[in-house]
């Protein structure tokens, strides 16, 4: 019988012929490396798209980015102020139009080429190619004079945008308009950094996403470190870079990683030791790790916002009281305390307390019985003559659990019967942006520490509003904001659109976001902001 | 036989086609794209974006394009001792992922498969030694503790689903016990875990079916004859009753490697595993069309072979079957 088995074992083998030839390779350090080695291992979410800093946009890619390159200005993570980075000074015209960086003295790209300003015009030349689609262009033609005109293809020569290399070591960018906040988004975007143009176009056409420029070995950067290995959906790691301009003051000798999209497994990867430190941490465990493990919780405020949007184009939604009503109907305290528990801020305007010394001075007020006075106004008594009104999430446990609370707080409250209405994430995303939706739960984490990162969405035209609602006066404060004169004058405008936003609710601000992780206590040189940075050239391990 | 697979390798042709047709237009039928994300793209930036991927070509045009990417071309068979590669191999193109734009589909193919093949290699290895010794025990000890014992470990596999029993494996033994990662693919032992999780469950199933095979067979005459005629208990099991009793098992080899290799999604997950079945499962909800259609062409095509193997085992275990 073993003979007349053997064809088919043989078949059989030849199926699975390639699980013999495919022996995975043992790690590179294995978990706990020697403690003379400085090896932080951080759970990353998901895999990154890619490295190449002008062709993707997430998180995930930046934790990483920002190890490989930096940035002409750098945020420090204490204050989140923009400090000098690959620039060590810089001018800004009286006018607020010209920005002039002065580049540090022998800077050096990891394969040991010089770092000049043409880097960074040939790099943004890159970005603003419309044939090669940089789905952040916006960040660069938005601001810098020339640039709209030559993405869109107007402007053939691209001498004529805004950037210019005065020498070799000073870079200056003219701006459309004067942007107060320019420093703070190149410090915290990956869309400014310079790429070496000069290794990418060795691996193909510049205009062309799929080169293999970004694999390990071939990947050229200017950052604290270098990328050492990519094993996809497994491992990054990245070592020292020794022709990082601080290099001396870089204290990891490698830093590895791990693609964690499933939040369990992460958190079973940290109690075994495999990780310093953990990309989030599931709701569940929040309440254990208080109990058990109170010194690797952390729960860090955050520069976001939950929230619903509401469909103005959809009655009742199109009456501001009913909108005003509905907001003021839910107990926001409760919901913080009893559904979500990760230490999350009950939020009653839309801009963050937590940003830049801003802090929005109108809030929602008067609680329910306001809520029913409006309502009764609108003629809906007590929820009689409403129409149907439904609530729109995506697929997640704690979106379920949310919508659900605020049905029973409106129910409860203001005898509104909303029903619920769950899509998986792009089914959801396509009904917002097609307006097929009444009201939809939505979340904002701001660019970069300022209220403009915040209110620049409801701004009449903005891709990110979807709630069909504008208003003049609103898009007329936040161009004033742009031209004032002071600090002080253009957070005082702020303030105004943060009050007609609370007056008219197109959305309805929830809570303000926390980011929960679990982070070992060896791992030091790390501080709590809410943009979540942590520059990893100040990390090191005890 | 050569003319049976022959037939069912061509009779395999139209069903590639309408499964890659139907996978194509349904697709693109779907609500949401690659690009749709929370942030908003500028209508240019999106304009860009399709003409980048060739989006805003007619859709009957992107089909036939991807239909001639998709011919096989070539035939270097010597080529997949470097690695996977169907390009080099047989011309076969997938195209460049959506989601990961600077790696192909059949990059991540050949990256991936053999990770989920070896998973599903060992994983089915551990369910057929667990669950045919049960079921063999469970069988000849009819009736008996023995029988009970081993079935109500097979009920038990069959009830507890992967997603509790690997995070319980995990707990016990990665976390208090420190024998093994808690999850990863690095070194030979990350594979225990895993392998025995996925196994379990299709042990259970093989159990039973052994279990039931064997009985009917047991109770035959000619086992009656081979017992009169004084021939050993092991004799009569494993010489005599054992090749009738295995028809059950290997009819549910078939899906259940299919199974193996498509299900091993929550196992891949669990583990943080580099397969093909996460890949298979997120292109999905990632809109990236071409991994979507690189998976469900590649395990399309493995389920079809892995049917053909099975059929072919069993005539050879069956000797009333014939190929027809």
């Amino acid at each position: 019988m073993i003979r007349r088995f053997a064809p088919a074992a043989a078949l059989f083998a030849l199926v699975f012929f390639p699980s013999g030839c495919a022996r995975r390779n043992a790690p590179s350090a294995p978990a706990g490396a020697a403690p003379s080695r400085q090896v932080l291992r951080a759970g990353n979410g998901t895999e990154p798209q890619d490295l190449d800093p002008q062709a993707v946009t997430g998180v995930p890619e930046g934790r990483i980015l920002t190890s490989l390159f930096e940035g002409l200005v750098d945020e420090d993570p204490r204050d989140l102020q923009p400090g000098p980075g690959l620039a060590e000074s810089w001018d800004i015209s009286p006018d607020g139009l010209v920005y002039t960086f002065h580049l540090r003295d022998r800077l050096r790209w990891s394969n040991g080429d010089p770092i000049t300003a043409d880097d960074f015009i040939s790099s943004y030349r890159r970005m603003l190619t419309p044939a090669f689609a940089a789905p952040d262009a916006y960040k660069l033609y938005n601001y810098v004079v020339g640039a709209d005109e030559y993405y869109h293809g107007g402007l053939a020569d691209f001498s004529r945008v805004g950037f210019r290399a005065v020498d070799s070591r000073t870079l200056q960018v003219t701006l459309k308009s004067p942007t107060p906040f320019l420093l703070k988004l190149i410090a915290s975007s990956y869309s400014w950094y310079a790429v070496p143009v000069k290794v990418i176009a060795r691996y193909g056409s510049l205009d062309r996403k799929n080169t293999a420029w970004t694999r390990a070995g071939n990947l050229v950067g200017n950052g604290p470190f270098v990328l050492k290995e990519w094993r996809q959906n497994q491992i990054i790691a990245v070592e020292r870079n020794p022709f990082y301009w601080d290099a001396a003051n870089v204290k990891l000798d490698r830093i590895e990683f791990y693609a964690t999209e499933d939040l369990a497994a992460e958190e079973h990867m940290f109690r075994a030791g495999q990780l310093d430190v953990t990309y989030m941490l599931p709701l569940a465990k929040i309440d254990v790790y208080r109990r058990e493990h109170p010194d690797e919780l952390h729960i860090d405020p955050w520069l976001g916002l939950y929230y619903y949007r509401c469909n103005v184009d959809r009655p009742p939604l199109n009456d501001k009281r009913v909108r005003r009503a509905l907001a003021l109907a839910i107990d926001r305290e409760s919901l913080v305390k009893d559904v979500l528990r990760g230490g999350e801020t009950p939020a009653y305007a839309v801009s963050n307390p937590s940003n830049a010394g801003y802090t929005p001075r109108a809030q929602l007020s008067g609680g329910v019985a306001e809520a029913k006075r409006l309502l009764a106004e609108a003629g809906y008594p007590g929820g009689r003559g409403l129409p149907p009104v439904e609530i729109l999430y995506n697929t997640l446990e704690s979106h379920r659990q949310i919508a659900e609370t605020i049905q029973q707080m409106w129910l409860k409250n203001l005898g509104v019967a909303a029903t619920l209405r769950n899509e998986e994430w792009k089914v959801y995303l396509d009904a917002e942006r097609t307006g097929n939706y009444q009201i939809a739960r939505a979340g904002w984490i701001a660019d970069f520490a300022d209220p403009h990162a915040f209110l620049e969405n409801w701004v009449a035209g903005n891709g990110n509003n979807e709630t069909h609602w504008s208003s003049p006066e609103y898009d007329r404060l936040f161009h004033a904001a742009l031209t004032a004169r002071t600090e002080a004058d253009r957070y005082e405008d702020y303030q105004k659109m943060d009050a007609i936003l609370v007056d008219e609710c197109p959305v309805i601000p929830i809570y303000y976001y926390t980011r929960v992780y679990a982070r070992s206590q060896r791992v030091k040189g790390w501080w709590a902001n809410p943009r979540d940075e942590h520059p990893w050239k100040y990390v090191y391990l005890e | 036989m050569i003319r049976f697979i022959l037939r069912r390798i061509l009779e395999a042709v139209p069903v590639m086609l309408i499964i890659i047709t139907g996978t194509f237009f349904m697709q693109r039928f779907v609500p949401g794209g690659p690009f749709t994300a929370e942030r908003a793209v500028t209508p240019e930036v999106q304009r860009n974006l399709d003409a980048y991927y060739h989006l805003s070509d007619p859709l009957w045009k992107q089909y036939v394009d991807y239909l001639r990417d998709l011919t096989p071309k070539a035939f270097h068979p010597s080529a997949l001792e470097q690695g996977l590669d169907l390009k080099a191999a047989f011309g076969i193109d997938f195209r460049p992922s959506f989601k990961y734009p600077n790696r192909t589909v059949n990059e991540i193919i050949a990256e991936k498969l053999p990770v989920s093949l070896e998973l599903g290699f060992f994983s089915l290895s551990v369910a057929l030694v667990l669950g045919l010794t049960l079921g063999v025990f469970a069988a000849v000890k009819r009736n008996t503790w023995i029988d009970y014992l081993c079935s109500g470990i097979a009920m038990t596999g069959i009830c507890v689903p992967t997603f509790v029993l690997g995070p319980l494996l995990v707990l016990s033994f990665a976390i208090h016990l420190h024998w093994f990662s808690a999850s990863g693919w690095y070194v030979p032992a990350d594979a225990v875990l895993p392998c025995l999780t996925l196994g379990s469950v299709y042990a259970a199933y093989i159990a039973r079916l052994t279990r039931g095979g064997l009985l009917e067979v047991l109770g035959q005459d000619y086992i009656r004859t081979a017992r009169a005629k004084g021939a050993s208990e092991a004799r009569i099991v494993f010489r005599h009753a054992l090749r009738g009793g295995l028809l059950p098992v290997v009819s549910f080899l078939g899906p259940a490697t299919a199974g193996i290799l498509t299900g091993s999604f929550v196992i891949e997950t669990i583990f943080q595993i580099p397969g093909l079945g996460r890949e298979f499962v997120n292109s999905a909800t990632n809109r990236d069309y071409t991994m979507v259609l690189g998976t469900v062409i590649l395990y399309a095509a493995l389920i079809i072979v892995m049917n053909l193997v099975v059929d072919v085992i069993q005539v050879w275990l069956n000797p009333k079957l014939k190929f027809e």
